[in-house]
């Protein structure tokens, strides 16, 4: 009998992780295993250091559950990439999530939350304050 | 032992007469319309029933429930009765009408009508037991849809009354760009500050709301449940990335929020309405200033 494979862990990521100027974003639009969330922090964590980014937008608008571990996971991710440098918003919480987190007693202490992708650029952009909000939205092509 | 088995080959025989006994009950009531009709009316007076309506109504409507009822007997389907019942039902409804009146009347008709059924057949026993076996059952029937016609209007009023009270409760008011205030009035249930957490969240995605002010002057006390339920609303507007401003905290409610050991740093509350729309103006970037002021 072969040895069982962790699910997720040969299979590529099934997220994919966006650089715009110094902040990455992530979407998550499938409901990821545990395996698969970890594996996205590691991930993530390597490239604050890489691209030397100082913020990270995780989207999470399209999933309907947002479970213990995921939180978990998300405010680990938060505090390990502050001691990197880069602060972490967790965007698109919709109601019933949000409600059902609170039920839970779910917190996510040191995560920053906004309401949808533009007001987590925002956010990040005041948090880290080196970069003018407007020149990073694209002002240059406007100007 | 005989006479038993007589008695019930004379049933089994009686089988397939109600058939052709209603339609003649149905006649001999459709006969006696008025009196019975009047006979009726004046015994809903005399048990004071329906007290809330003219003498005139009562007779009016008595006279539609007497034909909706022969009908019944007639033709076996209660679906117009019910219909009937439902519109009577939507009528007195609002003037007051109680549950035990409209059972009272309703049996009421079926003790007149079955008086004169004794009458009519007081001379052949058999002949009025077979009769009533074949009343009996369907003026029962009658009895039942009426009332549960009655109540289940009542419901239907009384679940439209709370929804419409339960909408009108929690408005969700734009302010200003990204502000909203819910002003709440009225004792704070579960039910409401369930609804009340769905509205806030709902209002702050669809506004796309930064900060939210919730007036609770109008609120007089919280329990332990709606005072958590308060908090938890703050916490989970603050995960869609929108702060909650508590302002018009009455002393009871202060105490209990720290009875109950809320963590005062997760909660900014403001003494009034004014202040914490002022507070809510500064954090979004709004200065209110007046004219003379901006052209000295």
């Amino acid at each position: 009998m072969p040895s069982p494979e962790l699910p997720g862990t040969s299979e590529p990521l099934r997220v994919s992780i966006l650089t715009q100027g110094q902040f990455l974003i992530v979407s998550i639009h499938t409901a990821l295993d545990d395996t698969q969330m970890t594996r996205l922090q590691e991930d993530l964590i390597e490239q604050v250091g890489r691209q030397r980014s100082r913020g990270i937008i995780v989207d999470v608008s399209t999933l309907d559950v947002l479970d213990s571990f995921a939180t978990r996971t998300l405010t680990q991710l938060a505090h390990v990439a502050r001691l990197r440098g880069a602060e972490t918003v967790v965007v698109g919480i919709s109601p019933e999530v949000a409600i059902a987190m609170v039920q839970l007693s779910l917190q996510m202490s040191f995560v920053h939350t906004a309401l949808d992708l533009e007001e987590g650029l925002q956010r990040l952009g005041e948090l880290t304050g080196a970069l003018d909000e407007a020149a990073f939205l694209g002002t240059r092509s406007r100007g | 032992m005989t006479d038993q088995r007589q008695i019930d080959e004379a049933k089994q025989d009686d089988l397939g007469e109600p058939e052709f006994l209603l339609p003649e009950l149905v006649a001999h009531l459709r006969h006696l319309r008025t009196p019975l009709r009047q006979e009726w009316a004046n015994r809903i007076n005399d048990a004071h029933l329906l007290s809330s309506m003219t003498a005139q109504e009562v007779f009016s409507e008595a006279t539609s429930v007497y034909d909706n009822y022969v009908e019944v007997l007639e033709t076996g389907s209660v679906e117009a009765l019910r219909r009937y019942a439902r519109d009577l039902s939507e009528r007195i409804i609002p003037r007051g009408v109680e549950t035990h009146e409209v059972v009272g009347i309703v049996l009421l008709l079926r003790d007149v009508l079955a008086r004169s059924l004794f009458e009519k057949y007081r001379n052949d026993f058999d002949l009025l037991n077979r009769v009533l076996d074949a009343y009996e059952p369907a003026a029962n029937r009658i009895a039942n849809t009426v009332a549960v016609s009655f109540v289940e209007e009542r419901e239907r009023v009384i679940r439209q009354q709370q929804d419409s009270l339960l909408e009108l409760s929690t408005p969700v008011l734009q302010v200003r760009e990204r502000l909203l205030i819910l002003p709440i009035i009225g004792v704070l249930d579960d039910m409401r500050a369930r609804q009340l957490t769905e509205q806030l969240l709902g209002g702050i995605r669809n506004h796309r709301a930064k900060v939210v002010v919730v007036d609770i002057t109008g609120v007089p006390d919280v329990d332990q449940a709606v005072a958590n339920s308060l908090v938890q609303t703050v916490d989970a507007s603050r995960l869609m990335g929108a702060e909650v401003i508590i302002t018009g905290l009455s002393s009871k409610i202060a105490q209990t929020l720290v009875t109950i050991g809320v963590d005062l740093n997760k909660m900014r509350t403001v003494g009034d309405l004014q202040g914490g729309i002022e507070e809510a103006e500064r954090q979004l970037g709004f200065r209110v200033t007046r004219p003379t002021d901006a052209q000295p």
